[in-house]
């Protein structure tokens, strides 16, 4: 493990003992924010069923084959709401740590010596293990009642891994930026879920991206959820599927490229812009 | 006797209010020290500076030996602080959350045994929303204390206490001023300051207008005394003396006889001019 160095004291205080490393005690915020999440059963089984009944809806509707692939639309919404499901990250840290901000958890926490970076690390783990359970029960209902079939092969299930941990990571501490962005915790769920809706909207989660004015994919484009619906079609779409893409092809590097300066970009501007307390309390 | 808190000159304004319009502090290692002053006077944002959580716009600051505007985790270690109140559900028992609390501390208290010293040791296994008010008080206090910390603040600790559950959670409060834990309490109850503080300043308009011990804070125990009876009353510098005459008149048993001074109540509303 990691220890994190502390100045050498000029206290009084004899042979003071090391601080916990951020990384432990990273890891300890994580294992703090999965007992509440599983605790706080009516949110719990809001947030598994949502893109479960999204995907049956979607699906019971447009059963449809896409001409020229073999493919049904149902498989295209399966790989899109993986997408989304990969995101829920930015929508449920941005208006949970708003709310946090407001009823004072986060200024107890920056009371302590608790790291901002342990913090950050326990709600991107949390996340991780949230999203992760929502894939998995996409894909089972997917493949139950959708004709999904699950790609064979590993280097698909590498891709599907780095796409998911990247997409993950991304859009958790963009969560946590924008979380700063409301200016109170009752105006967060507006604040957040709107821009959120607008990119599912416009990175192909809902509406196929060939079929997107250009200027409107150029926008989505910016953002992380786009890429990240692109890796998830490679991944369980696969060849028949590429035909579908504007520019024929995953674009696989790119995906990489961009979610990876999404989770460096998100950290900076976390670790810049981040907040303990709420806007009308100095 | 060393000095826990040191403040020199300090000042902070909010665009054209002047929150706090130069202070001096000196607050001892081991004290129990009382801040009190009517809501705006510039309390909480003088305890925000000493807490680490505001900057202030000039001035000298000393906490524990370091300037609080740039708060280290060694620092913050040494450091406990009880706010005035948190509102989230509580999923996490107790136990877990003190437990979870003690993870951050390099010095850390055995979890059960400050739940047991802030009397929840029943009600470990209870989920910390399912508490009531004065209940979730002692575990914001629990959590203030797991790091062993040399100083710890406590901000209008028993707002909504009732009076049993106040009496003790002085008992609690004294308790930790014994083992040496330096206190700064800031309270709007001055029962609260005279049960619990050494010493007490009284902050208004940004200032400090007054400073002592509570027994003698603004000249209280050498203020003239009101002597009542039964027929009358007489303010006088020797009340045992009226007394005495009364005794002579009465011949005896002197009807409803109360002798008072100023009450520390008095002497707070006369310094903060209402």
């Amino acid at each position: 493990m990691t220890q994190t160095t502390t100045a050498p004291s000029v206290s009084a205080v004899a042979a003071s003992p090391a601080m916990p490393s951020t990384l432990r005690l990273g890891l300890s915020q994580a294992a703090a924010e999965n007992r509440t999440f599983f605790r706080r059963r009516d949110a719990m089984i809001f947030t598994f069923s949502f893109p479960i009944i999204l995907l049956v809806i979607f699906g019971s509707i447009f059963s449809s084959t896409v001409e020229g692939t073999g493919l049904t639309v149902s498989q295209l919404y399966v790989a899109g709401l993986i997408g989304s499901a990969t995101m829920t990250g930015f929508q449920n840290l941005g208006i949970g740590i708003a709310l946090n901000r407001d009823d004072g958890t986060l200024k107890r926490l920056a009371g302590t010596p608790l790291p901002p970076a342990a913090y950050f690390m326990g709600k991107a783990l949390n996340t991780l293990l949230v999203s992760f359970v929502q894939v998995v029960i996409l894909l089972v209902i997917g493949v139950a009642l959708f004709d999904l079939d699950l790609p064979s092969a590993a280097s698909d299930w590498l891709t599907f891994t780095w796409v998911f941990v990247l997409g993950v990571l991304g859009s958790s501490l963009l969560g946590i930026a924008v979380s700063s962005l409301p200016r109170s915790g009752s105006s967060a769920s507006a604040v957040i879920a709107m821009p959120f809706v607008v990119l599912q909207f416009i990175s192909g989660v809902f509406i196929p991206a060939r079929e997107l004015p250009e200027w409107l994919s150029q926008i989505a484009a910016i953002f992380p959820l786009k890429w990240m619906c692109q890796g998830f079609r490679a991944v369980f779409l696969g060849e028949d599927g590429a035909t579908l893409e504007p520019t024929n092809s995953y674009e696989l590097g790119r995906v990489a490229l961009i979610l990876g300066a999404w989770v460096i970009g998100g950290l900076v501007l976390c670790l810049t812009t981040f907040r303990w307390k709420s806007r009308n309390d100095g | 006797m060393t000095t826990a808190v040191k403040v020199r000159g300090l000042t902070k304004r909010y665009g054209d209010v002047q929150a706090v319009g130069g202070i001096d502090l000196d607050i001892d290692a081991g004290e129990v020290f009382a801040i009190l002053g009517p809501n705006g006077a510039g309390k909480s944002t003088t305890v925000e500076i000493l807490e680490g959580y505001r900057r202030r716009d000039a001035g000298e600051v000393s906490v524990l030996g370091t300037d609080p505007g740039r708060p280290t985790r060694e620092w913050r270690s040494r450091v406990g602080i009880v706010l005035q109140s948190t509102g989230d559900a509580g999923e996490m028992t107790v136990r877990e959350t003190v437990r979870h609390f003690a993870g951050y501390y390099p010095r850390a208290q055995d979890p059960d045994e400050v739940i047991e010293r802030v009397g929840l040791a029943e009600k470990a296994g209870r989920r910390v929303g399912e508490l009531s008010g004065g209940q979730r008080r002692r575990v914001d206090v629990a959590l203030g204390v797991i790091g062993s910390p040399e100083l710890l603040f406590l901000d209008e600790p028993t707002t909504g206490f009732d009076p049993e559950a106040r009496r003790r959670f002085w008992e609690l409060i004294q308790g930790l001023a014994h083992e040496g834990t330096t206190i700064v309490l800031t309270t709007h109850y001055l029962d609260e300051v005279e049960a619990l503080a050494d010493r007490v300043a009284v902050i208004a308009r940004g200032r400090i207008v007054a400073e002592g011990e509570p027994s003698t804070l603004g000249g209280r125990a050498t203020a003239q005394a009101t002597v009542r009876w039964a027929g009358g009353s007489v303010e006088t510098g020797t009340p045992t003396r009226t007394v005495m005459e009364l005794t002579r008149r009465f011949d005896g048993e002197i009807p409803e006889l109360t002798v008072t001074r100023p009450s520390l109540e008095d002497v707070y509303l006369g310094l903060i001019g209402s």
